[in-house]
């Protein structure tokens, strides 16, 4: 029946002079209703989700993009951008060996193994991943270890054809299709992504990864990823990214959402290594991602640690919505800008719940030319009594020729919150280089303790996996930038 | 061990080392004296080769090598050791990790390989001892929030970690305690043999009663206008340095 529809709606597409071969493995470039209905049928998408598509696409229309991030960037042109792309080979590959090498590589890099053979041969590698290569799902690995477990993680095109009921019932839940411009664009072009569910009273056995890779050129990659935790479930979920380096500016628009159920717990990490361009500020992605959980009943969590080293500008906001009583938010962030990057990023938590409590720790490092901005909004709705806050946003700036910025929002309408915010500034020390230096390290590395030093209290948070590949990263960022 | 001939150095257009001459073989403790502002921090700066000072004119010959041609690291890991007059903080960073990266830094550069952690650990228990450094400073991070004492120890434990060739001691003694300089002073007289040399700089003949020097010199005003044996710094303790600035005034 469904396919009857969607038959019906390719056709209409053929109609309104939609030219390109239905079988090509690309849209053309461009962004109208066809394209949209392209991307839907290539997906095999039933009705509404299409509707939730077009009725996104309308919204973003009438948008406008924002202006109001502390970054200056040439906007991007809508019409210039592929929006679907799939690898070749397409869809679900057999076999790891049909992989591109360098993904492999680099997933060896990210210390993540897709290699199941690894579990048979009794190395324990407790990460299953799924892998979103351009904008088509790849490969969703331990799928049967979790499936067992009632586990539901996959591509989110596969969510959307075996579980409808529940795609429909929370997607935009956490980030309405109207919330912003980049995610009414997601909403309406995003092609995949990945989708979890944590059935009640499960804790999954394994961390769950999703690792992102933008490949062909002139695409764009607008994944959505939608993780839920149901009563008493909890889930620690990884997300790793990469891109290939072009000259061009490539957009990143993904939206993430996060619904936790009561006692339920969601955390959430990601390393961000898009590629930031070349050290004259040339090519590099436009990551411009809206993250956002809800707390939709009483005792949940839903934890946020991100390390940004990547992308050319970065728009991101993890935020959390603190609806149930005694939720707790939290926000861990470490943001590296090295050269021409340009990042504005932070967090809102919004409390509404009785007792909620959130932990805001941002730590960000600038060097070389670049400009690293702390944008958070602390919000204390009335009624959301005994709620507290407390904030922290350290900046360390490498050399004289960077900015880092901090624009603390808070807004109170509750007499019992107690919010606190502490910010502060350093430079990274020649004093504290020399002492490593008079100790036999060399500069590189002394930078490279010095700053992982900085970035403790996050990095603590990560996974061990993600921790040890994180501190590699912030150290290869920022090679160069002194002395 | 280290032969420093004629040196000279300068900040911007001040001249703070004005012809520094100096001998220190293997196995010899010298003491540096002199009053505040006459430029012993600053020797022990440039031979460690912070760059914020040039070196104007003069040679430093250690073990052989040209150690003005040397960056600070490898000056380091060529066995050159300065326990700093005002240790650093690095917050974040535990005392044991910034060891370990040190020791095994000047390993590689001696073409050997990492220190096994196990051999590592025991080798923090065993200095920590010599010093009697708490166990739970080797854990904190370097130098964050220790007293100026604790900094102070932590600096002659991670000499005695890192077992280098010639160790600089910036006013160590300063900010310890009765107790602690004695402990101090013995660590480094345990860590004292015929193949490695000390450079003690203090303003105190109190530490030379424990760490006794063969020779004590007189720096003032970026000079080393006087040299003698250990009764030198008696006598400095009894007269001051009144004398000395007369008869060195003039020659400014
Ligand atoms: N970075 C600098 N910039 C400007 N002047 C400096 C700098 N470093 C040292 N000086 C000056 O050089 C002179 C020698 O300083 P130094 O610290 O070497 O003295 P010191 O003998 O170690 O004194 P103290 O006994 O007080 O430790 C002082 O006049 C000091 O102000
Ligand atoms: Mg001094």
């Amino acid at each position: 029946m469904a396919n009857e529809i969607l038959e019906e709606h390719i056709n209409k597409d053929y109609e309104w002079g939609f030219t390109t071969d239905i079988a090509a493995d690309e849209a053309p470039k461009g962004l109208n209703e066809d394209i949209i209905r392209f991307i839907s049928a290539k997906k095999n998408e039933p009705e509404w989700m299409l509707e939730f598509r077009l009725k996104a696409f309308r919204n973003w229309q009438n948008m406008v993009e924002p202006e109001w991030a502390h970054v200056s960037y040439t906007k991007p042109d809508f019409q210039d951008i592929i929006y679907y792309s799939a690898p070749k080979p397409k869809k679900e590959l057999a076999s790891l060996d049909e992989v591109d090498p360098e993904l492999l590589k680099t997933f060896a890099k990210l210390g993540i193994s897709i290699d199941e053979q690894k579990r048979l041969s009794g190395v324990q590698s407790n990460i299953a991943v799924d892998v979103v290569f351009d904008s088509v799902s790849v490969k969703t690995t331990f799928k049967e270890t979790l499936a067992e477990k009632g586990i539901i993680f996959c591509s989110f095109s596969e969510a959307v054809q075996d579980h409808p009921e529940l795609v429909k019932k929370y997607m935009g839940m956490a980030v309405p299709p109207t919330d912003n411009f980049y995610a009414a664009l997601n909403s309406a072009v995003f092609t995949d992504g990945s989708f979890c569910y944590i059935p009640k009273g499960v804790r999954s056995p394994m961390e769950l990864s999703t690792y992102f890779r933008i490949n062909a050129s002139g695409t764009g990659q607008f994944e959505r990823t939608l993780i839920i935790a149901d009563e008493d479930a909890f889930v620690s979920y990884l997300e790793g990214c990469t891109a290939p380096q072009r000259d061009e500016n490539q957009l990143h628009a993904a939206v993430v959402e996060i619904i936790t159920h009561k006692n339920a717990e969601v955390k959430y990490s990601t390393v961000q290594n898009w590629y930031p361009g070349d050290k004259e500020g040339k090519g590099g992605i436009f990551n411009f991602v809206t993250k956002r959980g809800i707390c939709l009943e009483d005792n949940s969590k839903i934890s946020w640690t991100q390390v940004e080293t990547g992308s050319a500008v970065t728009w991101k906001y993890p935020s959390v919505i603190l609806k149930g009583n005694n939720s707790v938010g939290e926000f861990y962030s470490v943001a590296v800008t090295n050269n021409y990057q340009q990042a504005d990023t932070g967090t809102k938590m919004i409390h509404i719940g009785k007792n909620t409590r959130s932990t805001i720790i941002s730590k960000g490092i600038s060097a070389g030319f670049s400009n690293n901005s702390y944008r958070g909004l602390v919000q204390i709705k009335k009624g959301a009594s005994n709620a507290r806050n407390f904030s922290q946003c350290d900046s360390l700036l490498m050399g004289d020729k960077c900015g880092a910025h901090t624009f603390p929002y808070i807004e109170i309408k509750d007499r019992s919150a107690v919010v606190e915010h502490e910010a502060t500034t350093s430079k990274i020390g020649e004093d504290q280089l020399f002492y490593c230096k008079q100790r036999g390290i060399d500069n590189e590395k002394a930078i490279g303790l010095i700053v992982n030093g900085y970035c403790k209290e996050v990095l603590n948070k990560l996974p061990m996996e993600f921790a040890v590949e994180a501190q590699k990263l912030l150290a290869i960022s920022l090679e160069g930038s002194v002395g | 061990m280290i032969s420093i001939k004629n040196l000279h150095a300068s900040i911007g257009d001040k001249e703070i080392l004005r012809g520094i001459n100096l001998e220190v073989k293997a196995g010899e403790v010298h003491a540096i004296m002199g009053p505040n502002g006459s430029g012993k921090s600053t020797l022990s700066s440039v031979l460690a080769g912070r760059e914020d000072y040039d070196v104007t004119e003069g040679e430093v010959t250690f073990n052989g090598k040209d150690l003005l041609e040397l960056s600070a690291e490898d000056r380091a890991r060529e066995g050159l050791f300065l326990a700093f007059q005002y240790p650093v903080e690095i917050p974040g960073v535990s005392n044991i990790n910034f060891l370990r990266t040190a020791l095994n830094e000047i390993r590689a550069y001696h073409g050997q390989e990492e220190m096994p952690a196990k051999d590592f650990l025991a080798l923090v228990k065993d200095k920590s001892k010599l010093v009697e450094l708490d166990s739970k400073l080797a854990s904190r991070s370097v130098n964050e929030g220790f007293s100026g004492g604790e900094k102070k120890r932590n600096e002659i434990f991670q000499m005695a970690m890192l077992q280098p060739k010639l160790a600089i001691l910036d006013e160590t003694d300063s900010g310890l305690d009765i107790d602690a300089l004695r402990i101090v002073a013995t660590g480094v007289n345990k860590l004292k043999s015929k193949e490695n040399a000390t450079i003690v700089i203090t303003h105190y003949q109190r530490l030379l009663d424990y760490i006794v020097p063969d020779f004590v010199h007189i720096l003032y005003k970026g000079r080393i206008v006087k040299s003698g044996g250990k009764e030198l710094a008696l006598e400095l303790e009894a007269k001051g340095y009144d004398e000395i600035k007369k008869e060195f005034e003039i020659a400014d």
